[in-house]
């Protein structure tokens, strides 16, 4: 009997252990997920950061560039520099036959000949000489050199040829292969070319999305907020309000894009592929979020504040304008910018309202088509270039570090300007 | 211009505030006993400035092109031109205008476009005349109320208490939008397709009804067998499915493990670093999927002889677990931390021991809550959009293999809207009556959560 009992409690001890066990595994796995994540992200992204660099001998030979003697400097921005950089391509191997010649342009990318150009407008003086120029790799090149390539495929395999790699392993040994921060990828457009390829029309898009988003939620969603929580007499209509934003809270995003393209663009006529599209679509998602949150601070400043004010003779309006609000911001504010983290990491929207056309231009103003950040990272995944990869890794870990930013940036608002009241 | 009259209506109700103050204090200088705080004379000055200006304004600028598109296109009106004819003419005069044509430039089209500067031209002055009389009259009549000492405080508070009614009525306008949006063109779609073919139809190849010439009117007959959409609910079933064996046993777990048995210490520090994971935009989501999570099975499906496609049901519906945890988890932790702590005391002393409560007692009394929280997250599975279109198939096949892949409602909608749109077309047609049941699936779904969860804390608050 007693070893009976004894059996049964030891049993029920494990179960309870189990469980334990259990539970610390759940949230084990859930740490580990985000783990792998951010490990991943990182390690396919932070080579996106450097890019590779040909240190090609340039010999700015005025005959090649069809100059006169003495040109000016508007001679020298109106030249034809193409000849002349494909020359200094050819002369990396003279013996070269034409399909070698061919890689051998393949090796650049085909900004180039622009490189160039830049280098002589800097010196004009150069004419005549020999000075080595940094040249674009071509994005294949940049990949093997960062060994994110696999060299051993047979040759019919790879996208670089086996004449590639030789000039290019004659170069590395040479030390005419450079490896620098990829400043390109922060002031560049978006381009077809993966080495060429910046994150600046989609991040202006972005900026451009978030501005309009806040301009037309932030104010709206406040006062609408003060209304319900200040105003409104309780009735079936002020419920039927509360009721739609809770429910709008839960819409799915994409639902809001297919709202932008039947109202904004189709009945509106807005132009399409437009930040302010993009922008007006996700001010009406983030709508409630703010609505929301904003309540919740309203709601948190006790009572006594309002009754004080009433009982100095200020009017209800005057009540809630002069201290309630003032009072309540802090939380409204970190609600404000959570809620825009959120718009700002949307994608299936702004796809719907056209932002994921291909822009090679920076936007400057809401009016001008742009992409977004989120929606950079689709158009760069669904690509099958090598080099795109890690360009989303990266342009993943600049949108991530923007959330972050704000998310702290929410804290900091929240635990240093909101009262405690106790 | 339009921007400068903005900018105008602006500075004017700025300056016109400062007035309406100045003139407070001269009524106060005359000994006179104000009727409100002097600020209140300088809003009531302001809005009677700039608010009728503005209504004109922005009225003009709605009404404006559609007007002069009328009045453009009455020319063309009795020569037979379709509606998508009629709209190209109308575009073609107004880049010729701009200077920015490149086309054959026919006679009428040069009328066209002399026309419709001239009707520019004339709208643009009307509209700076009509304002400025406004504004004159408007402010006139303000300063004559402030100076004879009028109520002011009254008015100015009251026009506030209607702009913050009009703000709340945005949450209103939003979900009419979203109906009115997805309505008519659910409705056209299922004058083509009957219901009955949507509903169970077990074929969905969107692709066919590409293969149309506009100018042929539409042949109903063309699209049977086209838009059954029974592969795509079932897919979107299926990988919400997948999803929530991944979400609630991780989710439901580690809520309980916060809740009941994590030191602050954990709690402070785990809760937090779970929730990171629903701040991740989900295209970073489906980009993990694709890249990592599809070829990482698809190489342990190999290994073990198995057929595995690189952008498998199971791989969407994982990741999407994944980011439904901290859903659950929250969720769940706040609904077991409101159980009332007598229901856990009887318990320990009848000595259960702390699984033992959590089991019989707490879990039993938690579950409504708990229930709600899944089906939250079931609304969230069912409306992801990103994941599924980056990781899963674009090809609606009727499977419930997760090794294969498939389709939901969401990814078939952005299949079939990427890229340019034809309205009146059935394939652009069909997203919207796809967005259509979405809406009504997901709305259900979070009344009847809401609803639950409303209840259950009731019952213990």
């Amino acid at each position: 009997m007693n070893k009976n009992k004894e059996k049964l409690l030891n049993s029920r001890y494990r179960a309870e252990k189990r469980f334990q066990f259990y539970g610390k595994s759940a949230i084990f796995l859930a740490l580990l997920f985000l783990t792998i994540f951010i490990f991943k992200i990182f390690s396919t992204g932070y080579t996106a950061f450097q890019k590779t660099w040909l240190i090609v001998p340039v010999t700015f030979d005025a005959e090649t560039m069809y100059l006169d003697e003495n040109p000016s400097k508007e001679d020298l921005k109106d030249a034809d520099y193409f000849d002349l950089a494909l020359q200094t391509m050819f002369d990396l191997d003279k013996s070269a036959s034409e399909k070698q010649q061919n890689d051998l342009k393949r090796m650049v990318s085909y900004f180039f000949e622009r490189e160039i150009k830049r280098e002589l407008l800097n010196d004009p003086s150069l004419i005549g000489k020999t000075k080595d120029v940094y040249l674009t790799a071509s994005d294949d090149l940049d990949q093997v050199f960062k060994g994110n390539y696999p060299r051993d495929l047979p040759e019919d395999q790879r996208r670089v040829t086996d004449y590639q790699l030789k000039i290019f392993d004659q170069l590395v040994e040479q030390g005419r292969v450079e490896s620098k921060f990829n400043l390109s990828f922060f002031t560049y457009p978006d381009s077809r070319e993966a080495e060429l390829a910046g994150i600046a029309s989609s991040f202006m898009g972005s900026i451009f999305s978030i501005l309009v988003c806040l301009v037309i939620a932030f104010p709206v969603a406040v006062l609408a907020a003060i209304y319900l929580e200040e105003f409104a007499p309780k009735n079936r209509f002020t419920d039927f309000i509360e009721v739609n934003i809770n429910n709008l809270a839960a819409v799915p995003s994409i639902v809001f894009g297919l709202l932008g393209l039947g109202i904004l663009l189709a009945v509106f006529q807005l132009p399409r592929s437009t930040p302010l599209v993009g922008g007006i679509t996700l001010s009406l998602m983030t709508l409630p979020t703010i609505i929301i949150a904003c309540r919740a601070s309203l709601k948190a400043v006790p009572p006594s504040i309002r009754e004080a004010a009433l009982a100095m003779g200020a009017s209800k309006m005057q009540t809630t304008m002069h201290h309630t609000v003032p009072l309540s911001m802090p939380g409204t504010l970190s609600g404000t910018i959570i809620g825009l983290a959120q718009a700002l990491g949307e994608t299936a929207p702004l796809i719907l309202i056209g932002m994921v056309a291909f822009v090679n231009t920076i936007p400057g103003s809401p009016l001008d088509p742009a992409a977004s950040l989120p929606v950079q990272i689709y158009i760069w995944a669904e690509s099958a270039e090598r080099g795109f990869v890690e360009k989303v890794s990266a342009c993943i870990m600049v949108l991530l570090g923007f959330l972050i930013i704000m998310n702290l940036f929410a804290q900091i608002i929240r635990h240093k300007f909101e009262k405690k009241w106790s | 211009m339009n921007l400068v009259i903005f900018i105008f209506i602006v500075l004017l109700g700025f300056t016109s505030y400062y007035f309406g103050r100045k003139k407070a204090y001269s009524i106060q200088a005359t000994n006179t006993r104000l009727t409100a705080l002097p600020q209140f004379y300088g809003y009531y000055l302001a809005i009677w400035c700039a608010i009728p200006a503005f209504i004109i304004y922005s009225l003009w600028a709605i009404f404006e092109p559609s007007i002069v598109k009328l009045i453009i296109l009455s020319d063309y009106s009795n020569q037979g031109y379709l509606d998508d004819e009629l709209n190209l003419i109308y575009e073609k005069t107004k880049s010729l205008s701009r200077g920015q044509f490149s086309g054959e430039i026919t006679p009428y089209l040069e009328t066209s476009a002399e026309k419709y500067l001239n009707l520019r031209s004339i709208a643009q002055n009307s509209k700076v005349v009509l304002i400025l009389a406004i504004i004159i009259a408007s402010i006139v009549y303000g300063y004559k109320r402030i100076s004879s000492n009028n109520r002011t405080r009254e008015p100015v508070e009251k026009f506030l208490n209607a702009v913050l009614f009009t703000a709340s009525l945005a949450a209103i306008l939003t979900t009419i939008g979203i109906v009115f949006s997805l309505i008519f063109q659910t409705i056209d779609f299922f004058k083509v397709i009957p219901l009955f073919d949507f509903i169970f139809g077990t074929h969905w190849y969107p692709a066919k009804a590409f293969v149309r010439d506009a100018s042929e009117p539409l042949d109903p007959s063309m699209y049977s067998d086209t838009f059954g959409a029974v592969p795509i609910f079932a897919g979107t079933f299926f990988i919400a499915l997948i999803a929530m064996c991944v979400a609630i046993p991780i989710g439901l777990m580690s809520g309980i493990y916060l809740a009941e048995y994590a030191s602050t210490k954990v709690r402070q520090y785990a809760k937090p670093l779970i929730e990171i994971l629903a701040g991740i935009p989900t295209v970073v989501y489906g980009f993990f999927a694709a890249l990592t999570v599809g070829p990482f099975l698809k190489d342990i499906g190999t290994a073990m002889g198995l057929e595995v496609s690189a952008e498998s049901a199971l791989a969407a519906g994982g990741v999407m677990g994944i980011m439904i945890i901290p859903f659950i988890s929250s969720l769940s932790d706040d609904v077991i931390t409101s159980v009332p702590q007598g229901l856990r005391d009887g318990s320990y002393a009848m000595g259960a021991t702390k699984s033992e409560t959590i089991k019989k007692v707490i879990f039993p009394a938690a579950l409504p809550g708990i229930v709600g929280s899944i089906l939250l997250g079931v609304s969230r599975a069912v409306g992801e959009t990103m994941i599924v279109v980056m990781a899963s198939g674009l090809a609606a096949n009727l499977t419930f293999n997760p090794l294969e892949s498939t389709s939901t409602i969401t990814a078939q909608i952005v299949v079939i809207l990427i890229g340019d749109q034809a309205f009146g077309d059935p394939k652009t047609q069909a997203a919207f009556a796809l967005g259509m049941t979405l809406f009504l699936v997901t709305l259900s779904l979070n009344i009847f959560a809401l609803r639950v969860v409303k209840k259950y804390r009731e019952k213990y608050e």
